[in-house]
């Protein structure tokens, strides 16, 4: 099959996916946000200016590294690793919130709020605004602030306020209507800046092309190294920014695989795991029609995930029409598969992943087998593990004292 | 008037209009404190002398709203009542109150009913409950079409939402596909109490006077009857929501009553006098 980009002929759409589902006070912003960041994409300074930010503060483009240990444990294809862990802020998450960040400056808002799951967000969030001179505030589910504390003193020391929500589930869903009912008052003022392919049109959109300069950096550099495209790229997914950014330049190359790893939790077959897209069904959530964990009345589920960044019940809808056209497959890791991975990192490579990338590691040897020796398999390693040391010692502390 | 409108949720705000006051729109969630309990309260505001009630159907992310309707609606989830609890609720309702009342909730909600993407099925489900219509704040105007077939098939009335930052052209939209009122939200923001009442509420209502003759509600942060005198002096109706939930938890049905007397009779002292 060929799979073309459907946006390009319903903007904000992905085949049934997608649209605008959000409160009319909000239109008028989505509006003005679709406008400038039309009009910013193929304005040169704008352009100039964020590949200079991208490269000399971003640290851009980041490494792709060949990990002969990694590969000789899946006894199979080889095993290159996306070095997004060694952008600034330590995620890919850079690319996103500088190209928001900048469009605020262009839209003449000086108050950027945001929602943050494992942290990472926020603190990319925290740092565009102390490099603006902007206001900067963060709600993070309370839950989250205790797992991902590092993250909440990276964000304040950076000049951000981080407000833990106490409401519904405490996590990142949480965050998410807390910084919409807060953008919904402040909108003439403040732009919600929003870290995933989620949300209403055009966020999807508008955060795939901030980062889909992942994937294009794989494909000139796999090509360079290898003289041809890679068999597979592969993602964790959770709102799937990084898995969008790392897909989405492939998309039409039918022969490359495209694979994202959602957090499957204590197994996708229980309620206790966060896979939307192995799990879920369809409605609609944030603002767009997508799949959506939920209860048969579409009162949203509560998830689980040993990674916070992944433990979110929704999903950006171009990966629901990636899903359901076929083009991406999308499979679950277990929260004992993913510090599997976590583990096979750190002991073999001397790299310590974040959670959420470790979720594919499991997954990316499985594939390197199945293709055997001579394929290529390239893991989108989207951020370092720092703030998950402590969170992984408790869970490995706990699995001892089970024994 | 000139026109009679084809539908009771706009007959009862302009039957109102006519008696001289601006209608009195109350919402309150069913299943807040409980099933039963959320009844008696309605009916009490009909009592009390409310034109149109409005029933929340909770939902678990309400992005549209504050603390207290929030608080409210997570007491309803946590009871485990489900939309076809409710609208077992609302037949005896509407059964015995002789004003018209609309399902207020959120798009997935009503999306879900009966099936995935049945929203046929959850307008059939509250046209069989003897709900006159229904109000989805999430859902704009543009992305209103298969709601409103449905609606209109089902004889519901619709109501969309326009803000101080819509559009001329916005507004226009909204109004056109709103056939029971046209919600105008005071302010920037989500529902709750109020100290005062917005200024930006009289200047989005005169602009909606110049596209629409449909009738024309206020809501989101109308608070006492002292802000419902001043709302009534420039719109058709008054939406009160959060004050009506906090006199539920205060003190049932009978505060209220009390409330929703308090705030009739500032719709009727601010009527037409801006």
């Amino acid at each position: 099959m060929t799979a073309t980009d459907p946006s390009i002929n319903a903007p904000g759409h992905y085949g049934r996916f997608g649209g605008r589902f959000v409160p009319e006070a909000l239109m008028g912003a989505l509006a003005e946000l679709d406008s400038a960041f039309e009009e910013a994409r193929s304005s040169p300074d704008f352009v100039e200016r964020m590949a200079y930010l991208r490269r000399d503060y971003g640290g851009r483009p980041t490494k792709l590294y060949f990990a002969e240990r990694l590969t000789d444990r899946g006894e199979g294809a080889r095993i290159y690793l996306k070095r997004e862990d060694l952008a600034h802020t330590g995620s890919h998450k850079l690319c996103n919130v500088l190209g928001q960040g900048l469009l605020t400056e262009r839209m003449g808002k000086r108050r950027l709020i945001a929602e943050t799951g494992a942290g990472q967000h926020g603190v990319a969030t925290a740092t565009i605004a102390a490099l603006l001179g902007m206001e900067c505030r963060i709600y993070m589910g309370e839950e989250d602030t205790r797992r991902q504390h590092l993250n909440v003193v990276r964000m304040e020391l950076m000049g951000a306020e981080v407000v833990p929500v106490t409401a519904g589930t405490r996590t990142l869903k949480d965050a998410i209507n807390e910084a919409m009912r807060d953008w919904v008052t402040n909108v003439d003022s403040t732009h919600y800046l929003i870290g995933s392919v989620v949300g209403p049109h055009p966020f999807p959109l508008m955060v795939r092309e901030f980062v889909k300069v992942i994937g294009q950096e794989v494909r000139d550099e796999v090509r360079q190294r290898e003289g041809r495209l890679p068999d597979a790229v592969v993602a964790c997914v959770g709102g799937g920014s990084n898995a969008m950014g790392i897909f989405h330049p492939f998309i039409e190359d039918d022969d490359v695989r495209l694979v994202g790893v959602e957090a499957g939790g204590e197994g996708v077959d229980g309620t206790r795991h966060a896979a939307t897209l192995s799990g879920g069904t369809e409605g609609i959530l944030h603002g767009a029609r997508s799949f959506v964990l939920q209860d048969e009345y579409g009162q949203v589920r509560p998830t689980h995930s040993v990674s916070a960044g992944l433990d979110y019940p929704g999903v950006g809808p171009e990966h629901a029409w990636l899903r359901d056209s076929g083009r991406g497959e999308y499979v679950a890791a277990t929260d004992t598969e993913a510090l599997e991975g976590f583990r096979l990192l750190c002991e073999l490579e001397g790299i310590i992943p974040a959670l959420e990338p470790a979720h594919a590691v499991v997954p990316a040897l499985r594939l390197a087998s199945e293709l055997g020796p001579g394929g290529i398999v390239v893991l989108n390693l989207s951020g370092r593990g720092d703030k998950d040391v402590d969170e992984v010692e408790r869970i490995l502390a706990q699995l001892a004292g089970h024994r | 008037m000139s026109v009679v409108p084809d539908n009771a949720v706009a007959r009862g705000i302009r039957a109102a209009n006519d008696d001289g006051r601006a209608a009195l729109v109350i919402y309150l969630p069913a299943g807040y404190p409980d099933l039963v309990t959320s009844r008696q309260c309605l009916e009490a505001a009909a009592d009390g002398g409310a034109d149109v009630l409005e029933v929340g159907f909770p939902y678990s992310d309400p992005l549209m709203d504050g603390p207290t309707i929030q608080a409210a609606n997570q007491v309803a989830l946590d009871h485990g009542y489900t939309p076809a609890d409710d609208f077992a609720m609302c037949v005896e309702l509407t059964g015995s109150v002789p004003i018209p009342a609309l399902v207020m909730t959120y798009y997935n909600v009503a999306w879900h009913y009966g099936g995935v993407d049945r929203l046929d099925a959850f307008a059939s489900a509250a046209a069989d409950a003897g709900l006159c219509g229904a109000i989805l704040p999430d859902l704009p105007a543009e992305e209103g079409g298969p709601w409103r077939s449905v609606a209109a098939k089902s004889g519901l009335s619709t109501v969309f939402f326009t803000s101080p930052s819509s559009s001329d052209d916005r507004l226009a939209a909204a109004a056109e596909a709103s056939t029971g009122f046209v919600y105008a939200t005071s302010t920037m923001g989500v529902t709750g109490k109020r100290q005062s009442l917005s200024e930006m509420a009289a200047p989005l209502v005169s602009r909606l006077r110049a596209v629409t003759e449909r009738p024309v509600c206020v809501g989101i942060g109308v608070t006492t009857a002292a802000h419902a005198r001043e709302v009534a002096g420039f719109a058709d109706g008054v939406i009160v929501g959060s004050a009506a939930v906090h006199a539920v938890t205060e003190g049932g049905p009978k505060a209220v009553r009390a409330l929703v007397a308090d705030l009739a009779e500032g719709c009727r002292r601010g009527y037409g006098r801006p």
